[in-house]
């Protein structure tokens, strides 16, 4: 490892500091005081302190811990995103886990402490370092997943996610072990200056220790076809962990893969057309199989693997471009996306509701607010103007075009088409069937009518008005490119 | 205010839409008062609009260029002719006349109702004055939305089988096109150095190859053909016309299908020159199939409704036919053609739906002697009819002859096969009228049918007016579409060898003579020819 940069500064960890020490709080406290209600108190000041040293990191580079971990507008972009998903996903939780009976504190300790290892991993420049990174991040989710314990639906996708997440990880170290054989570092800086050497003199291997890695990313990002764990773990857990995996994870897995194959790796030619391929199954299994979804739960889980082949499209044009479109569709996707769950989350705060699309009939008569609120998130998804969604679609397959994938960008819209049918349907059947048994009136909380509010605010807002956050995407890259 | 005038007639109906939101559900007066008075005003803006417009000038007028997203080359950049001119007019008419016709039929939702329509009106008017590629797309999309929940929620019985299969018809085309407007993107700043999106200037300068022109074309083609519809993309069509409400029908029929026409017009034609050249066979051909097929699948209808829809199909590709022969009159008397089809088809499904109100069924068999019971009813439906049919000194006589000398230059054979069309019209409209207005009064529910009240006729005498108008002077419209209509002539003319010259003398006549007096016009100048 590299001695020759700075040493330990914890300037560029304060985010990660603020959540920590949350967290800490969170779970110490009921020691002294029993169980309190504290906890969620806690974790949005710890949430409001880490966005705050967030902003101050923008736009300052530099490296710590013996370079091992960056601070560069990427890593802080990714920040941005994770602290939004998690105090989104915050909000949407109290009412639901107490309607529930699962309101534990512990929730919103591993909930930051889940947000911490994403941190890591989108900041660090070493491979090892990512590695703990994702670890940090799914041992809570393990958790999480599995929440609450009397359903057995959330206990299998505990354990299912435990499980393919361990093999995934093994997957991953695998991966690292033949990166340091080929290479002897895990530095991706090293890894980078010495490529031409390495490829030269242990190119199987180091393709071999790629590959390996690529599997681990993607089965985080829920990639086709590491993708078989999502519906069931996503159906199983809890619907605000389900918010939360579909964003948090997926954007700290792409923000790995993104630095790790667009800087570290980039040289390695035939990773394209792997991109190519992975894109083009993740899009197309994804939505294929999202049209014969009967539950609104199951149906994200399906649209979300698709909505990460877009981004393997934006991994394949690479460049600039590709990445800050990357980003762009992250962040668009984190409001639409956590917006249409948080729909979910307030239907199914309702005794008795599995969120199945029989129960979704109804709802435009007796709520018109929450079924505009959701056709718009679906119109999103779909990507229709003038929502932030298709400004994401837009930027992905622009930069995709330019970089002369025109095939793969047709596969693409095709796909977009497909995924018009269904998310349809879900607008259809709140809007034209009529339930035969009448509709439970849903209770609004504060809280999730703020989450409301802040993801239809940003979808259509930054739909209309792209340029902030188009400009916030394209200076979101490595320092070192 | 001149400069503003597009924007406010394009966003007003949004104004609209706001003050909806604010008002309660059940005051259902107040709200189609508002969503009447603010449609109405919209219509005052365009005819304002009509008259600041100048015929002579060439090029866009009321252009607004405001950078949006600068960093991808979008602006907020609006503009008309005298082809989107018309076809704004058309559409402010229409909404003002499908909000009426709507007062009655709409009870359920009727605020989501009125908020779809001012909606619709402010993405189809968005549709033909944009001249930024990005903003053409997203108003050609957003319209799409309120479009889907009209059919969907206060349609008929296969509503949400007809609101689904329109969007995604729709959709499929446009994502296509989708990347042909990126692809254009790229290709223009590789040419110029600019990120843009500016219709004019990528049209003027953008140099395409044969083989990307041709690729391009499909794509954008696709799009606006499955919108028009020519045959076989039409099928979407007969289920969104019939399942929609009367309102839906007339908007769809009356605006949204001359979407489709007016892209081929705005964007294939200047763009793919070399690329029209090649497909101009396919297109007459699927065009002619469009007019013979539509008009005998019309005949056979069972449902009035279905008939006018057919019918659509049959008038559509006319208006196709006059555009693809490339030549002055079939450019123009499409574009009027365009105009007509949305005035007679907009008014047909106007009718229906008033006899549907009373009778709650279409089928013509439950129908026959209207004509006693319902006097000024069967009297506006012949007139409508006959406009339809393209009789001389109404509208439709304008625009199918000009369409049919166009196509008659371009090539006899298409020519002789599409006037066929006109006679097939004849025939499916004039029999329908005869089994649902002559003969006997044979049910005793048709007996009690009441005649047309004031609103009903509010309605129709200014379409009937139109009828007339078009139809005996329609110099002021040919007017303003001439320098539009000479611009893209020039623009295909740059891959081709048209006779523009020779076209223009034609032309000249015609916009100095009347109805009556274009036609022997025209035969001498045939005659003169040969």
């Amino acid at each position: 490892m590299d001695i020759t940069s700075a040493a330990i500064d914890f300037n560029i960890i304060y985010p990660e500091i603020c959540l920590l020490v949350a967290s800490f709080v969170i779970f110490v406290l009921p020691f002294f005081k029993g169980p309190s209600k504290t906890a969620p108190v806690i974790a949005f000041l710890g949430l409001f302190a880490a966005a705050l040293a967030t902003v101050n990191q923008w736009g300052s580079q530099g490296s710590g811990f013996y370079g091992m971990v960056a601070c560069d507008n990427f890593g802080v972009a990714f920040k941005f995103i994770f602290v939004l998903t998690s105090t989104l996903a915050l909000l949407m939780g109290y009412r639901y886990l107490s309607a529930k009976g699962i309101n534990r504190p512990e929730f919103y300790g591993l909930l930051l402490v889940s947000t911490v290892g994403m941190m890591v991993m989108a900041n660090s420049t070493d491979l090892v370092v990512i590695f703990l990174g994702l670890e940090v991040m799914s041992v809570p989710l393990y958790v999480m997943a599995g929440m609450a314990r009397r359903s057995l639906e959330s206990n299998e996708a505990g354990i299912k996610y435990f499980i393919m997440g361990a093999f995934a990880s093994a997957f991953l170290l695998m991966g690292i072990a033949f990166v340091f054989g080929a290479s002897g570092t895990t530095d991706l800086r090293r890894i980078v200056a010495d490529f031409s050497f390495i490829m030269s003199s242990a190119r199987p291997y180091l393709l071999l220790g790629v590959s390996l890695l690529l599997v681990g990313f993607g089965f985080k990002v829920a990639a086709v076809p590491f993708h078989s764990w999502v519906p069931d773990v996503y159906q199983g857990a809890p619907t605000p962990v389900t918010a939360f995996f579909s964003v948090g994870p997926k954007a700290a897995g792409f923000a790995a893969l993104l630095r790790v194959f667009m800087y570290g790796f980039v040289d390695v030619a035939v990773l394209t057309t792997v991109f190519q391929v992975l894109a083009i199954l993740t899009m197309t299994v994804g939505n294929v199989l999202a049209l014969r979804q009967n539950n609104v739960k199951r149906l994200l889980a399906y649209s979300s693997i698709a909505h990460a082949g877009y981004i393997f499209v934006a991994l394949v044009a690479g460049g600039a471009e590709g990445i800050s479109s990357a980003v762009f569709y992250l962040v668009a996707y984190a409001f639409f996306n956590l917006g249409g769950f948080a729909v979910v989350v307030l239907l199914e705060t309702r005794s008795g509701c599995r969120s199945n699309f029989s129960e979704l009939a109804g709802l435009a008569k007796t709520h018109p607010y929450l079924s505009a609120v959701l056709a718009l998130f679906m119109f999103a998804l779909s990507g229709f103007p003038p929502t932030v969604g298709f400004v994401g679609k837009f930027y992905v397959f622009a930069a995709a075009v330019k970089a002369g994938f025109i095939p793969l960008v047709v596969i693409g819209v095709m796909n977009s088409f497909l995924s018009v049918y269904y998310y349809l349907r879900v607008v259809k059947t709140s809007y034209f069937d009529s339930s035969e048994t009448a509709f439970i009136p849903v209770r609004y909380s504060p809280a999730i009518i703020l989450v409301l509010i802040v993801t239809a605010a940003g979808t259509l807002g930054m739909g209309l008005f792209p340029e902030q956050l188009l400009d916030f995407s394209k200076a979101a890259l490595f320092a070192f490119l | 205010m001149e400069r503003e005038i597009l924007t406010l007639v394009t966003f007003f109906p949004l104004v609209g839409v706001v003050l909806l939101m604010l008002l309660p559900k059940d005051r259902h007066d107040s709200i189609k008062g508002f969503s009447l008075i603010i449609s109405f005003v919209t219509f005052l803006f365009s005819t304002w609009l009509y008259y600041m417009f100048d015929p002579v000038a060439n090029g866009m007028q009321f252009v607004v260029n405001i950078p949006w997203i600068t960093s991808l080359g979008i602006s907020y950049h609006m503009g008309i002719d005298g082809i989107s001119l018309l076809l704004i007019v058309l559409t402010t008419v229409l909404t003002v006349l499908s909000i009426l016709a709507s007062w009655n039929s709409i009870t359920t939702g009727v605020k989501g109702y009125y908020i779809s329509m001012l909606l619709l009106e402010t993405g189809m008017i968005g549709v033909f004055c944009a001249l930024d590629l990005f903003m053409f797309y997203v108003f050609w999309e957003v319209m799409l939305v309120p479009m889907y929940f009209i059919i969907g929620l206060w349609g008929g019985p296969r509503k949400v089988y007809a609101a689904i299969k329109f969007v995604l018809f729709t959709m499929f085309g446009s994502l296509l096109m989708l990347v042909g407007i990126i692809y254009i993107l790229f290709e223009y700043q590789k040419f110029s150095g600019v990120f843009s999106f500016d219709m004019v200037r990528i049209i003027s300068e953008l140099p395409l190859g044969y083989q990307a022109q041709l690729w391009l074309f499909g794509a954008f083609a696709l799009a606006f053909a499955i919108k028009v519809p020519l045959f076989p993309f039409h099928t979407w069509l007969p289920d969104a016309h019939v399942q929609a409400p009367t309102a839906g029908s007339v908007i769809l029929a009356g605006v949204l299908l001359k979407m489709g026409t007016y892209g081929f017009i705005r964007i294939c034609l200047p763009l793919f020159p070399e690329a029209t050249i090649a497909y101009l066979p396919y297109i007459c051909v699927l065009s002619l199939i469009a007019i013979i097929y539509g008009a005998l699948v019309a005949m056979v209808q069972k449902d009035v409704k279905s008939l006018v829809a057919f019918s659509s199909v049959s008038h559509m590709g006319f208006v196709m036919l006059g555009m693809f022969a490339l030549n002055m009159q079939g450019l123009e008397g499409s574009i009027i053609q365009m105009i007509n089809h949305g005035i007679s088809t907009g008014a047909l499904f106007l009718l229906v739906g008033m006899i549907y109100e009373r009778r709650h069924t279409r089928l013509i068999e439950d129908f026959g002697g209207l004509a006693k019971v319902m006097p000024t009813f069967a009297a506006f439906f012949m007139i409508i009819t006959l406009s339809s049919i393209g009789l001389p000194f109404t509208n439709g006589f304008i625009g199918e002859f000009l369409i049919l000398l166009g196509a008659f230059k371009k090539n006899s054979i298409y020519g002789i096969i599409g006037a066929t069309g006109v006679i097939f019209a004849a025939c499916y409209m004039l029999w329908m009228y005869q089994r649902v207005f002559f003969g006997k009064v044979t049910s005793q529910e048709n007996k009690k049918l009441l005649d047309l009240d004031w609103r009903e006729k509010i309605i129709l005498i200014p379409l009937v007016g139109l009828v007339f108008w078009i139809g005996v002077y329609p110099k002021p419209l040919f007017e303003r579409i001439e320098p539009a209509v000479k611009q893209v002539i020039t623009q295909v003319g740059r891959a081709t060898t048209v006779e523009v010259d020779e076209n223009y003398q034609i032309k000249r006549k015609l916009a100095t003579a009347d109805a009556v007096e274009t036609e022997v016009t025209f035969q001498t100048e045939e005659l003169s020819d040969e």
